[in-house]
Formats: C-alpha cells, sequence, structure tokens
C-alpha cells in the first residue's frame, strides 16, 4: 500500500488539475443546486430572503470546499478515513452531550457560523473508512465471516448513536450505504439475502405481535405506521403531512401551474415546504415534467458517479465512489418516495435542493472527493 | 498487506459488475417514481386538483346592514354604526395572558368579557378569533393598532352593531338585538348561514324581533383564498348583501320622548292614537331601560337591577299589560244599553249609593249616592249603580259584543312583543274557562269594568278613538317599509247609531268640562280643543263587608301593590276629535288625581305639537304647570338625544 501503486507520476499535478475535473459532474451539481434557489424563491413568496440567499452563499462556499478537496490526492483521503471515521463517532458523542435539540431530536452542534450536523458528516466517513478498509483487505478474504463481521460493527455503531437521537432516516440511510459498499466489495451475497430474510422475519414478527401480551412496539408506534399504511384514515392528523403533499403534487398535473403560481405550498398547505416537502413545490408549479426532469438529472449524477468508479481501477477510489453515489441516491429516492406517499415521512432532505446548511456542505465535500479520485485516477494500469 | 494483481483484477471485476447491477436497480427505483409521479400528476391530476381547490378557497359571509328604523319625521330611533372590537388569535399570541396583561395596561378590559373569551377560548381550536372586547372606542382601537407589534395574535375589528340613540324612550316599542344564541338557533328549524357569523346580531324583543324577517336582509358572500391555518391571504370575489328594509314607524319621536319623561319613575303606561288613522304618535311604559345595554351583553349587575324592580322596568305595559279598565268601561256599557233599547239618554235611574244584586250589596263608589242619575250625569260622576242597573238589563253577552266591536278583547295585530288580547267575559266564556255558571253579580262587576274584564292600555286607547270617530280605528306602527307606505287604520263605520255615540261623547265632554265632572279639575282651556274624557279607578283587591263597615282603607295608607290602578281616557278636541289617549297609572290611587293630568298634558303636548301654551290650562294651575313644564324640559334636555342632530 504505497504511492507508487498510484503511478503518481502520471496523474496531473498543481493548477492543470482543474482541467481534469469531472466538469460534466460540476455542471449537474450546479444545476441540481439551481433548481433548488429557482423553487426556494417560488416559497418565499418570490423573495430571496430568507431561503435563498444563505442557500446561495452556502452553495458557494461548498463549491469551493468541493474543489479544494478535489485538489488534494485520493490517497490523502484514504489515508485520513480512520480519523474521520473516529472523529465523527466523537462529534456524534459530542452531540448526545452538548447538542441542541430540535424539532424533538438532539441532532445540532453549534460551532459558531453554523450549526453542525455530525450524522451528515458520519454518512461519508462511514463509507470512507468502509471504502478504505476493502482497499486494505486481501479480496480472498472479503467473505470470511470474521472479515464480515468487523464492517458490520464498524456500521452499527454510528448508526446507534445516530438512532439515539432519534433519527430514523438518516440511521437507514447509514446501514443501506454500508450494506451498500460492502456489497460492492465483493461479500457473498448469501450474507445480504441473510439480513434481508432476518428484517423481513423481524417486521412480521413485530406485525404478529399487535395486539397480543408480547406486542413489541407502542401503540402510537402501530398507529403511525396505520397512518403511513393509509393516510386518509386521519387527514388533520398524522396523515396531514402526506395527504397535504399528494395534493399539491397531484395538483400540478402534466406541465404545472407555472412558476410561484403553487397554491398548496405557498398557502402554507405544506409542512417543511422549504426543506423537506421543497419536492411537492416543484412537482405543483413544473407539474410531471419539472418533477421527472429532476429525477433525471440526479440518476445522470449517479450514471456519471458509476462510469467514474468503474474507471478507477484503484479499490478505494471505486468503492468511495460508488459509496458517495449510493448516499446521494438513498437521499433522494427516499425523499421522493416520502413526498408521494410511498415512505414514511422520515425527515429526509431532498439532496442540493433542499434548505439546509450541513447536508449541502457535507454532500459537495463527498463529491471532492469523487472529484478527486477522478483528476487522481491511474492512467495506467499499476502493475 | 501483500495482494495479488490477479486477484485484485478480479476484485475489480466483481465490483464492475455489482456497481452495474446496483445501478440497474437504482435505474428501476428511479423508474418506478416516475411512474407513481405520472400517477399522481397525470391520472389522478383532476381529483388533487379538486382538493387544492377546496384546501384553497373558502367562502365567507358577509352580514348584511341591518335595516334602519326612523319615527314619523325621520328622526333615526335604530341605526348601525361601525363598532370596534379586539379579537386575539391564541395560536399567534403564543402566551395569551402575557399579551392580555399588556393589552389590559393599553386599553380597560371588562373583567366579565375576559371570563367569557377564556371560556371560548378553552372550547375552539387555536387558530380561531376569540373577541376580547367588544364595542370600544375609536381611541382605544387605535392604541391597539398603534402597539400592534407588542401584541402577536391581536386585531383590531371593524364591524356594525346596532345603536339606539334615543336611549329608553323606544325600548319597548322597538326592542332590541343581541347576539344570536344556542336557545335561539334551537328555535328554528333550519337556519340561515348568517346567523352562524359570530356576534351576529338579531331581533330578540319587540319590533326589532317581529318584523326581523325584513329587517335582517341578506347575507352576501366573499370567496377568499386561505392558508393552511384559515388566514385570508386575498379576495378571490365578493357578491354583497343585501340590506335589510329601512322601516318609518308612526311614532313621533319627541312626542314619545316627552310622554316618556312626562310619566317619569311612575309605573305607568300611556297610548297616543291618531283618531284620523289609527297612527300610534306614542306608545310609553314606565319605568323603561336602555336597550344598547342589551346589544352589548347585559352585565349581571344591571340585569338583575331590571328584573329586581317591582315596577317592571322590562315589561311593556302599554301591550302587554291588562288591568281592569274600571269606569273607563261604562261608556261601553252605556253604548251597549241604549243601543238595545234598555234605556233612553234622558231615562234616570234612582242611586241611594248601592244597588241589591241577588241578595247582595253592590256599592257605589260614593256611599251617599247620586240621587236621580241619567246618562249624561252617569259618566260625568262615574255612578256606579247607573251602569249595575242598565247592565242587568242588558245582560253580559251584549256588553262584551259592544267591547269587542270597540276593540276591547280584540288582539291588536301590531309588530310588538306579547301583545295582548284582554278579557271581555261572556257566559260561553266562563263556562269554558271556569267551568261555572256566569252570575248576575258578574254582570254588575262587568259593567263597571271590574271583575274578570282586562283591557290593555293600547285598547283603551284603541276604544276612545273609535268612540270619538265611530269608525273602526285600526293602531298602525309601521308607517313605511322601504319607503312603501303601508295601510292606513281609518277603518270603517261602527255598525253603532250616531246618536248613541253623540250622547257618550257628550257624557265624556261633561267629565271634563262640567264643574262635577270628575276630571274637572283637568280640563282643557280654550275653543276648539276641548278634552273629553273618562276616568277609571280598579280595584286589585277586593274590598270586604267588615271593610266596609269600618270606613274604607284610603289608598294613600295601603301598601303601593294593593293601591288602585288609576286610568284615564280622552280625546279631542271634542268637536274634530284628533287624539286619543289612553293612560294608566300603576296602583297609582284615583283616575281622576294619579291619571288625568298626566293624560291631559300629554293630548296638549300632541295638540300643539310641541309645548303648549300656559293659557290651555285652568288659571289656577298655570304657576304650577309652568314649574312642571320648566322640570320636563330640562330633564328632556339632560337626556343625551343625539337623535337631535341626526336627522335622517
Amino acid at each position: 500500500m504505497s504511492y507508487l501503486e498510484y503511478h503518481a507520476k502520471s496523474t496531473p499535478t498543481g493548477l492543470r488539475k482543474i482541467l481534469h475535473l469531472n466538469w460534466g459532474l460540476t455542471l449537474l451539481l450546479i444545476t441540481v443546486a439551481s433548481v433548488g434557489f429557482l423553487m426556494l424563491y417560488s416559497v418565499a413568496g418570490g423573495s430571496f430572503s430568507p431561503w435563498v440567499e444563505p442557500q446561495v452563499k452556502r452553495f458557494a462556499l461548498g463549491l469551493a470546499a468541493m474543489f479544494v478537496v478535489a485538489m488534494i490526492p485520493i490517497w490523502f483521503w484514504r489515508n485520513i478515513s480512520v480519523v474521520a471515521y473516529l472523529g465523527s463517532l466523537a462529534l456524534l458523542v459530542a452531540v448526545e452531550l452538548f447538542g441542541t435539540v430540535g424539532m424533538g431530536a438532539q441532532r445540532w452542534i453549534d460551532i459558531g457560523f453554523m450549526r453542525l450536523q455530525p450524522s451528515e458528516v458520519t454518512k461519508i466517513a462511514l463509507v470512507m473508512l468502509l471504502a478504505a478498509y476493502y482497499d486494505w483487505l486481501p479480496p480472498e478474504k472479503t467473505s470470511r465471516p470474521l472479515w464480515v463481521l468487523l464492517p458490520v460493527a464498524l456500521i452499527l455503531l454510528p448508526t446507534a448513536l445516530v438512532l439515539k437521537q432519534p433519527d430514523l432516516g438518516t440511521s437507514i440511510l447509514l446501514m443501506a450505504a454500508g450494506g451498500g459498499v460492502m456489497f460492492l466489495a465483493g461479500v457473498h451475497w448469501a450474507y445480504f439475502v441473510a439480513v434481508i430474510a432476518a428484517g423481513v422475519g423481524l417486521v412480521s414478527t413485530v406485525f404478529q405481535s399487535r395486539g397480543t401480551d408480547w406486542q413489541l412496539l407502542k401503540d402510537y408506534q402501530f398507529r403511525r405506521i396505520d397512518t403511513f399504511l393509509d393516510p386518509s384514515q386521519d387527514p388533520l392528523g398524522a396523515g396531514y403531512h402526506i395527504t397535504q403533499s399528494k395534493i399539491a403534487l397531484g395538483s400540478g398535473g402534466w406541465s404545472g401551474r407555472g412558476f410561484m403560481q403553487g397554491t398548496q405550498s405557498r398557502l402554507n398547505f405544506l409542512p417543511e415546504k422549504h426543506t423537506d416537502f421543497i419536492f411537492t413545490t416543484l412537482a405543483e408549479e413544473f407539474g410531471f415534467i419539472g418533477g421527472v426532469t429532476l429525477l433525471v438529472i440526479y440518476m445522470l449524477i449517479i450514471l456519471f458517479c458509476i462510469a467514474s468508479a468503474i474507471a478507477a481501477k484503484d479499490r478505494f477510489s471505486s468503492l468511495v465512489i460508488m459509496g458517495i453515489a449510493i448516499t446521494f441516491f438513498l437521499f433522494f429516492a427516499v425523499n421522493m418516495s416520502m413526498v408521494m406517499g410511498l415512505a414514511p415521512v422520515v425527515g429526509v432532505p431532498l439532496p442540493m435542493v433542499s434548505y439546509g446548511g450541513s447536508a449541502m456542505l457535507v454532500l459537495l465535500g463527498a463529491f471532492g472527493i469523487v472529484q478527486s479520485a477522478h483528476i487522481h485516477r491511474p492512467r495506467q494500469s499499476p502493475r | 498487506m501483500k495482494r495479488n494483481p490477479k486477484d485484485l483484477d478480479a476484485a475489480h471485476g466483481k465490483m464492475t459488475r455489482r456497481a452495474l447491477f446496483l445501478g440497474g436497480l437504482q435505474l428501476a427505483f428511479a423508474g418506478g417514481l416516475a411512474a407513481r409521479m405520472r400517477y399522481l400528476q397525470v391520472d389522478q391530476a383532476d381529483e388533487f386538483r379538486l382538493l387544492a381547490e377546496e384546501n384553497r378557497i373558502n367562502i365567507r359571509l358577509l352580514p348584511p346592514a341591518r335595516g334602519q328604523i326612523f319615527d314619523r319625521n325621520g328622526l333615526i330611533v335604530a341605526q348601525n354604526s361601525p363598532s370596534y372590537r379586539i379579537t386575539v388569535v391564541p395560536e399567534d399570541a403564543g402566551d395569551v395572558e402575557a399579551v392580555i396583561a399588556k393589552l389590559s395596561s393599553l386599553v380597560p378590559l371588562d373583567p366579565e368579557d375576559l371570563e367569557r373569551a377564556r371560556t371560548e377560548m378553552r372550547r375552539s381550536p387555536p387558530f380561531l378569533p376569540i373577541t376580547l372586547a367588544d364595542q370600544i372606542g375609536w381611541e382605544d382601537i387605535s392604541k391597539v393598532a398603534v402597539n400592534a407589534p407588542a401584541l402577536p395574535g391581536v386585531t383590531p375589528e371593524v364591524g356594525l352593531t346596532r345603536v339606539y340613540p334615543q336611549l329608553d324612550d323606544f325600548a319597548h316599542v322597538v326592542g332590541y338585538v343581541g347576539p344570536v344564541s344556542d336557545y335561539d338557533l334551537s328555535k328554528m328549524e333550519d337556519p340561515e348561514p348568517v346567523l352562524m357569523i359570530p356576534r351576529f346580531q338579531i331581533g330578540k324583543v319587540g319590533f326589532e324581533a317581529r318584523r326581523e324577517d325584513v329587517l335582517r336582509g341578506k347575507a352576501g358572500a366573499k370567496r377568499v383564498e386561505v392558508n393552511a391555518t384559515g388566514r385570508v391571504m386575498r379576495e378571490l370575489d365578493r357578491r354583497e348583501g343585501i340590506s335589510g328594509a329601512d322601516m318609518q314607524l308612526t311614532i313621533d319621536a319627541e312626542l314619545q320622548n316627552y310622554v316618556q319623561a312626562r310619566l317619569g319613575r311612575e309605573s305607568a303606561a300611556a297610548v297616543v292614537i291618531d283618531c284620523e288613522d289609527g297612527d300610534i304618535r306614542a306608545i310609553c311604559s314606565s319605568p323603561s331601560f336602555d336597550p344598547n345595554l342589551f346589544v352589548r351583553g347585559i352585565s349581571v349587575a344591571d340585569y338583575r337591577m331590571l328584573t329586581e324592580d317591582k315596577y317592571r322596568p322590562l315589561s311593556n305595559k302599554t301591550v302587554q299589560g291588562t288591568y281592569p279598565p274600571g269606569s273607563t268601561f261604562k261608556m261601553i256599557t252605556a253604548l251597549a244599553a241604549l243601543e238595545n233599547g234598555v234605556i233612553g239618554p234622558e231615562e234616570t235611574v234612582w242611586c241611594p249609593g248601592y244597588l241589591k244584586v241577588a241578595g247582595r250589596r253592590f256599592h257605589c263608589w260614593k256611599r251617599a249616592g247620586h240621587g236621580h242619575v241619567d246618562l249624561n250625569t252617569s259618566l260625568k260622576r262615574s255612578c256606579d249603580v247607573y251602569y249595575y242597573d242598565v247592565a242587568i238589563k242588558t245582560g253580559i253577552d251584549k256588553i262584551s259584543e259592544m267591547a269587542n266591536m270597540f276593540g276591547l278583547g280584540i288582539k291588536h295585530e301590531l309588530p310588538m312583543s306579547a301583545v295582548a288580547q284582554g278579557i271581555t267575559p261572556t257566559k260561553e266564556w266562563k263556562a269554558s274557562s271556569y267551568g261555572k255558571d256566569w252570575l248576575i253579580g258578574d254582570t254588575a262587576n262587568s259593567s263597571i269594568g271590574q271583575g274578570y274584564m282586562l283591557a290593555s292600555p293600547l285598547q283603551l286607547a284603541v276604544m276612545t278613538a273609535r268612540i270619538a270617530t265611530g269608525r273602526s280605528v285600526t293602531p298602525r306602527l309601521l308607517k313605511s317599509l322601504d319607503g312603501v307606505e303601508q295601510p292606513s287604520g281609518a277603518g270603517e263605520p261602527l255598525a253603532v247609531s250616531g246618536n248613541s255615540l253623540r250622547m257618550v261623547r257628550r257624557g265624556m265632554h261633561s267629565v271634563s268640562n262640567d264643574r262635577r265632572g270628575t276630571a274637572y279639575r283637568s280640563r282643557i282651556i280654550g275653543d276648539g280643543i276641548q278634552m273629553a274624557g273618562k276616568t277609571g279607578t280598579s280595584q286589585v283587591r277586593n274590598i270586604t263587608a267588615a271593610e266596609r263597615a269600618a270606613g274604607v282603607i284610603r289608598n294613600e295608607d295601603l301598601p303601593w301593590e294593593r293601591r288602585d290602578h288609576a286610568l284615564f281616557v280622552c280625546f279631542a278636541p271634542y268637536d274634530k276629535p284628533k287624539y286619543a289617549v289612553a293612560v294608566v297609572v300603576e296602583h297609582g290611587g284615583g283616575g281622576s288625581k294619579a291619571a288625568a293630568p298626566v293624560a291631559r298634558d300629554v293630548l296638549l303636548q300632541a295638540l300643539y305639537n310641541g309645548t303648549p301654551p300656559l293659557e290651555a290650562y285652568p288659571n289656577a294651575d298655570r304657576s304650577r304647570i309652568k314649574a312642571q313644564q320648566e322640570r320636563l324640559e330640562r330633564e328632556r334636555v339632560k337626556r343625551p338625544l343625539g337623535s337631535r342632530s341626526s336627522r335622517a
């Protein structure tokens, strides 16, 4: 495991690196962020305050961070991944001890100029650590039980801490992204089948337990599940978000009501209209065409990443790019499913579009690593 | 760790395959999302668009402006004026109590109102506005508006409220409005939606209640766009409501005001009716109350004061109160006797002070008796025995029939609350009401307006007008509705011979113009304005034989509620009747002393359309009358007649 493996000499140096940036990806990210600005402008009733202005500033900051991260050789990021992982764990513990309670959950640490959400950092740090782990682990050992248990423990540790905040959405994201990296690294598919089967078994057991004396969930938790399955049961209570979101979305129709013409989102029928539910505004104002366009842009970003991962002959780069792509995918897939009434409301923002600082900064940082891997990819076979 | 390049290649190959597999999964998922989006946005678009409209558009009713009420000269009696109220939306206020505390340091808040608001707050959802103070002044409202930033959730609102500028003068005629209550709603089969507007005012009593149908008007509506909390964002369109119809009463507010003042603090009623067309020129019940108190929602203390007053200010004695008409009924008995040929006008009856009927003595008010009494003397001196005698000869049914013809025992259709029918007893009536046979003594009692006989002051005024004109004058309270003149109450000639009427009128003239008449002291001086009248003193207790033997206790020595009612009916001018007046002073004592002077003053006030000259009064009384006129003028000026300047 030496720098020589990367044939450092063949990688671009200095300012020439800028030419080797993945400009397509950069452009797509800017496009997505611009969609976000547009929607925040509309949601604010045609005003740059209170959301567009800070969002643009954060995006500029994030973009700068992405370039800086991209300039730093990928091997630096591989070597730092253990530190990043431990650091994020420390932050999670810190948020548990000193964090600010927001929306009924302890998620933030105030660090002066911004409020940091450690669980965002954790997502990327976990992906980095797992990629580095499989880069280090000889491929033939990948599927051995002991070497499978170690990464599982690495995943479960931060997951447990996040779950305690409580932030169900992020902990599911962490597990899914971690599992994704393990799958890509070549862990035998039987492990995944076993885990999925166990999960299905557990869920059905939980439902079986309902109404019996060994009930595993509290009544209100069951009711929340009911509401998710049939929001019309409680249209003004817990099902309100889902129902209103579907109304806004559905009333958009084929081509939408037009920019700034969305009645549902602008009249506050939509909860969290500028954060988790911003997609409904887009879908209401730009209709099916607008919604699918955003989906296509997101998928293009994923495809860029997959192509980049396959092109990178180095294991850490491939895995870290794919891990970040999976995380990104999970973000928008879960958010859109939630908004469309396909998933419970778990509080996952629409990446790069929803108003919010740390998620965007961390994602742009992560794309910096993707860019770095792209720039510093081996130009020749490392043999 | 050392690794085999071959293994690495294999691993990379595997990763590529799995990456492509995952990519495929992701694409499939994205496809699923797109399909779902298509389902919601294309297939179900219409349904959701409808739901969105329902969400967004709210129909708000616009309360109509209530019809205004004027007196016959266009003076305003009931109007709508802008009223300011302070509301708070608990949700927006945050700490409601803190906001209320801050607010009460700016404007005075009624603790009773606050208590009501707190109860309302507990019951209603936090986004609905709660009224904290109603009917507050412009200055207070501007204080609230200026301090708006410090008072989250507090909004000054403007609406229309009913105002009665004539204060207590019209309380019993026009009544009052008040906010719709649950009780009101429970009485209606299919309440109009406009009634659901919080604090919408409807007529509760009197004219306001009886003509609610035309006064209310039709509600308009506006469509507004609201946000999720119900806050109005903008108005989409509006359809104005139709204001209620304006009403003009036959009442002369100036006269009404005078009469009310003249009745003073007595428990009394007075009705002035125009003999020519039946217009009620004044109809006053005393004591009265300020109807504005009820519009605002009367305080418990004020309400108790009104209900516990033994003079019953809330009851409308003019149409609701019925009294034994006493001697004022004698004209009817006389007419019945004359018309049925029982007695001629010149024939006399011997009055020894009593008449023995069925073994029982029926006494004349004058124990010594009146001697030979003809019709004229019987009215002039109010001899009871004359009437006992002729009534028994005529029979009760014919007397009652005559009474009905003159408007007694008949319910006059007036748009006022609880108009009483009174009682004119017949044999049949007694049998069906009491299950007892009619006794001859009952006829004797009825002949002088005692016993079962009951009439309201309004009925007595109508009776007098009919005697004065010989026409079936019908009382009219509503002069015009929405500018349309209502049918006159002049009426058709009555089926009574002119001669009999003339004889009775002459008797009434003697009452107040003959030196020996019972109301001579209340005569009117002057040609062409002479008054004809009849006194009445109706007992509210039985005088036992023992008491009569010991000497009847004088009214002044009795407790108020056992004293006789004092009545007086009159019309003037005698030759060309214009106005008829009936006055009842509850427990006032003798009709000649307590009621006649009031009726005379009222009649003069009406005839002169203002303060009469002193020359109209007997010489001896002029200085006393002058003092009284000055006192009344002072009292009337003290009343804040905002009306005097707001002539429509």
